[in-house]
């Protein structure tokens, strides 16, 4: 039993990576919830967007082509989704089950041959002169750019729900898509919209743990990240700020667990890991009724 | 079509057992491999189907194999094996500790078929056991990390708290604390054989918490990637060479290689003289490789980790020598005394030195 | 311009022929996609959808099929209430699994005694009970805080499989397992096999249970006042309220029975075809279920047609992976295809549609 091998600044620091892909996840699948559509695929966005960024970054060499066409990939998937559900009208959970199954058979089939290569690196940058700060510097301002760009995008969706027309229209639509439509907003194009978005952070959090968290393609290897982004954004009741709080918490606790056992403290593994989860329930519980988008998971069909 | 025939005509009361597929009446003789992982793992599922394609070069046109990947151990490992049976199997090998009862169960019902089940303990007339003495490469990296390492701490990643990963900690530690008397071991338990972002995440913290060699008993090449990112850590490749990373941070590996046993094997069903056997085979008859020992290690190290090898190969030395204690300190092995295998195969406690507990 | 108008009536047609056209459709493309693969497309078909059940060595694919359905079949029908009734239940793969770990315990705590007629019902009764408390945990949240139920159900599933990881390393564990993780095996425990009834048969109790659900929902969805009233508040909400429906009781009643049937699939599948609790012994069958409610279009008589045409797939594909070198990647493509594919056709029981210019 050893606390004093636990460096808190280094852990902070990894927990910042943790929680990367989730954030980049959750970000989107808020905005399509905030919308009004639940989109249960976000587990095959995220893998399918892992290996579409890995094949474009061993192809090119460059992360960065790799990280765009994993947000392509990731789109591209949840167009399927947007067709059958806004277009087709079919059941959204179902429709979603569906998407996760069908990512995870299309990105195996498209890695195969990709296993075991080393994809380029992605180089950390290190903030000048803000990162040189005791403390703070490690835990913040030494990362690779995903990691902001992941808080950008967090940072970004809030702006653009609070202030900006557009976000309170898409607001409008998830919370009585009948009402949005009677003041004739085009309620599916917005929701297809939303939906892609969602895609694209999903593939971003997908290729995040494929170029830069692992880094490497192995089949299923987002295992259950997607679920769990589900998770944060209930957790942080659809506030784009809260999901900071939600990965930190889940992310923390993956690397807290593994911590604590390389230093010799027994706690036993399990109970950590299904700590964040009740913690979940407990805030859906405590936010209590009323807090979900009007409109979540409901079929829209305008009809005349 | 033979079969066919035979089931229909039977189909009311024929049981499985009856369907003992007496007359083979086919010229290719067929091997069957069930991978627990898929084959692209870069480790362990990767190098068992090395030694089917081993199988497949040495025999021709004379053997054909089969395969499936990913098959999760319970009753899908069972059905598989039956389809592979029925579709004309005469050898089949199940590769994971998992599939130990739904081996002996298929094999119970097909008597004629031989089955090879990998790091099990149970056998049949017509099932044998095969494994590795992997502990005696954990040897020979124990010695070069314990010679490496300046922060004297070593990173171990676990898989599952079984006896042939405990044996494996064993084995790295005593040679480790030969060399280097004020080296520490970190162990974390993944829980898992394959996952490589978890591999990653452990990786990572042993480095943050000091360790500047680690060991891994996980099959994936994510620890590598993790200790290349970090810069100064040494890695040992696990199951494959995993040479990609060399010559830092990977400094040398432990390599299965399952392809002299399994081309063996299946030259002993075609010549009709396979018997069960359980087979546990080291570095000496070539089942355990040493990965080439990068120029990243010191030549005095190097050659020293060589000795270590040879001698282990030879039968000169082994691993578990005495004297060594057990970790509350009772007494194991007197001066001079070696391990016998059978309790090696149940091994289930640390020696003198480990800190921490096996989770259980 | 293609437009969609609502029928008045859902298509009687459409219900019949839509799976009918998914199941082709997806042949075609999925023929396609194992074309693309280089791989003997129309073969490729035959070997998933034909000889497991008339191929060569059917008679032991056949019992097969049996076995995988059960625990889909099972667990499907007890979702199809809560989703008819609007009952959104997605966690029943942690119901499953508390089913399974409830009667294992059971099961192992009278371990070695020799008493099947105890023992067995016992177990049985433990799987029930523990998917229902696993199942009443959302239902209460919901009516009491109307908290969300998908996600507190989904929740629940990782709270536990991380429970099931730790009795299979802990509590039930077993002590002459040599190290491992993972429980005594309950299918060699005599008092608490879950045997085939009929010898290569694949029926064990578990697919027993499943064909009396299916039998029972066909019953009371058509002549009970519980089927009635669930279908009611589906369609309706509102009327459901005025005819004196009672919202709380029916969700809570939806997800007991949904819970319960979940269990008691975990339950039969640990104590049969799996045989013990290991750290993942759950195999995804509480979300695959899911699948076949929809695929039955949550009609009983469906979902048992769905499940066993799930389990060919499985089984088809094990099958073409084989024999064709099929990778594992393509039948999991292939499925989650023919979901998409129906419910891309659904659209067509209850809409029809119009080419035109709008208005």
């Amino acid at each position: 039993m050893d606390f004093s091998s636990i460096n808190p600044i280094l852990l902070l620091a990894s927990l910042m990576v943790a929680a990367t892909p989730i954030i980049l996840a959750a970000a989107g699948e808020l905005v399509v919830e905030r919308a009004g559509v639940l989109n249960l695929g976000v587990e095959g966005m995220m893998i399918t967007g892992a290996i579409t960024g890995f094949i474009a970054t061993v192809t090119t060499g460059s992360p960065w082509i790799g990280f765009v066409a994993a947000a392509a990939g990731g789109a591209g998937l949840s167009l399927l989704f947007a067709f059958l559900t806004q277009i087709l009208l079919s059941n959204q959970v179902a429709t979603g089950l569906a998407l996760t199954l069908f990512g995870l058979g299309l990105s195996a089939l498209l890695g195969q041959g990709y296993n075991g290569i080393k994809a380029p690196e992605f180089p950390r940058i290190d903030i000048p002169v803000i990162s040189e700060i005791p403390v703070l510097g490690p835990i913040l301002f030494s990362h690779d750019p995903m990691v902001y760009v992941g808080i950008g995008i967090v940072a970004g969706i809030w702006y653009f729900l609070r202030y900006s027309r557009a976000g309170l229209v898409l607001r409008a639509v998830g919370e009585n898509h009948e009402a949005a439509h009677a003041l004739g907003y085009h309620v599916i194009r917005i929701r297809v919209l939303a939906i892609m978005f969602g895609g694209a952070c999903a593939g971003l959090g997908g290729a995040y743990i494929s170029l830069v968290r692992v880094p490497q393609w192995t089949d299923g290897m987002t295992a259950g990240a997607g679920w769990i982004a589900l998770a944060i954004v209930v957790f942080a009741s659809w506030r784009p700020w809260r999901l900071l709080i939600g990965a930190y918490l889940f992310g923390g606790v993956t690397v807290l667990q593994l911590n604590f056992q390389a230093a010799g403290i027994a706690i036993p593994v399990e109970y950590l890991a299904m700590s964040p989860y009740i913690a979940t329930i407990l805030v859906l519980v405590l936010m209590s009724a009323g807090r979900a988008p009007g409109s979540l998971g409901k079929i829209f069909h305008a009809s005349r | 079509m033979k079969r066919r025939t035979l089931l229909a005509s039977g189909a009311g009361a024929a049981t499985l057992a009856m369907m003992g597929l007496p007359a083979r009446a086919q010229d290719k003789t067929k091997v069957g491999f069930v991978f627990v992982g898929p084959i692209g793992d870069g480790g362990w599922t990767f190098e068992h189907n090395n030694g089917r394609l081993a199988v497949e070069a040495a025999f021709g046109d004379a053997v054909e194999t089969v395969y499936a990947e990913n098959v999760p151990e319970g009753p899908d490992a069972e059905r598989v094996l039956t389809q592979m049976v029925l579709g004309g199997a005469d050898l089949i090998f199940t590769t994971s500790f998992g599939y130990m009862e739904s081996t002996m169960n298929v094999a119970a019902k097909f008597p004629d078929v031989k089955f090879e089940h990998a790091t099990g303990y149970l056998r049949a007339d017509n099932v044998s056991t095969y494994s590795a003495r992997f502990y005696e490469g954990r040897a020979v990296q124990g010695h070069i990390a314990g010679n490496l390492t300046k922060s004297n701490k070593v990173g171990y990643i676990g898989s599952f708290p079984i006896p042939e990963v405990i044996r494996g900690i064993n084995s790295a530690f005593i040679h480790a604390r030969k060399v280097n008397p004020d080296v520490e071991f970190k162990i974390v338990w993944a829980f898992t054989w394959f996952d490589p972002a978890k591999e990653a995440d452990a990786a990572k913290v042993l480095i943050e918490q000091g360790c500047d060699v680690i060991l891994q008993h996980t099959d994936s090449t994510a620890p590598q990637a993790a200790a290349q990112a970090a810069g100064n850590v040494y890695t040992f490749g696990q199951a494959s060479d995993m040479g990609e990373y060399a010559p830092m941070p990977r400094v040398s590996s432990i390599i299965d290689n399952w392809a002299p046993y399994y081309v063996e094997r299946t030259q002993a069903v075609i010549d009709g003289t396979w018997t069960s056997v359980d087979t546990w085979d080291g570095i000496g008859r070539g089942m355990v490789g040493i990965g080439e020992i990068s120029d990243a290690v010191p030549a005095d190290v190097k050659a020293s980790a060589e000795a270590l090898r040879d001698s282990i190969a030879s039968g000169a030395y082994h691993p578990f020598t005495g004297p060594l204690n057990k970790q509350d300190g009772s007494a194991w092995l007197a001066d001079g005394e070696t391990a016998d295998d059978g309790t090696l195969a149940g091994l289930n406690f640390f020696v003198e030195g480990i800190d921490g507990d096996i989770p259980s | 311009m293609l437009t969609l108008e609502k029928r008045a009536q859902p298509s009687k047609a459409w219900v019949y022929v839509a799976p009918i056209l998914a199941v082709i459709i997806t042949m075609i493309v999925g023929g396609v996609v194992f074309a693309m693969l280089g791989k003997p497309p129309l073969e490729a078909i035959r070997t998933i959808f034909y000889d497991p059940l008339f191929g060569d060595f059917a008679s032991y694919s056949r019992p097969q099929l049996l076995i995988k359905a059960g625990p889909l079949i099972l667990i499907a029908i007890g979702l199809s209430f809560g989703f008819r009734a609007g009952i959104w239940n997605i966690g029943a793969e942690g119901q499953y699994i508390m089913g399974a770990l409830a009667a294992a315990a059971t099961g192992l705590a009278f371990y070695p005694m020799e008493a099947r007629w105890l023992i067995f019902p016992l177990m049985v009764l433990a799987g029930l009970a523990g998917g229902m408390v696993w199942a009443a945990i959302p239902a209460f949240l919901r009516i009491r805080f109307k908290t969300n139920e998908i996600l507190v159900s989904l929740m629940l599933v990782y709270v536990a499989e991380a429970i099931q990881a730790s009795m299979a390393l802990n509590l039930l564990r077993n002590p002459d397992g040599h190290g491992f993780p993972g429980s005594r095996n309950l299918s060699q425990y005599p008092s608490s096999a879950n045997l085939e009834l009929i010898a290569n048969s694949g029926v064990h109790w578990g697919v027993m249970a499943a064909l009396t659900a299916v039998i029972f929902a066909y019953f009371i969805l058509a002549r009970h006042r519980f089927g009635f009233d669930v279908r009611l508040a589906g369609q309706s909400p509102r009327a459901a309220g005025f005819a004196g429906v009672d919202a709380g009781r029916l969700v809570f009643i939806c997800m007991l029975i949904s819970g319960a049937l979940a269990g008691a699939a975990g339950m039969f599948e640990v104590s049969g075809p799996a045989g013990r609790v290991s750290i993942d012994f759950n195999v995804g069958y509480g979300f695959t279920a899911i699948i076949v409610a929809f695929l039955g279009r949550l009609h009983p008589v469906g979902i048992l047609i769905a499940g066993l045409l799930m389990a060919l797939t499985y089984i088809g594909g094990e099958l073409a992976q084989l024999s064709l070198g099929l990778p594992g990647a393509a039948i999991q493509l292939f499925q989650g295809m023919l979901l998409f594919f129906l419910l891309a056709v659904d659209v067509m029981t209850s809409y029809r549609i119009r080419f035109g210019k709008t208005e």
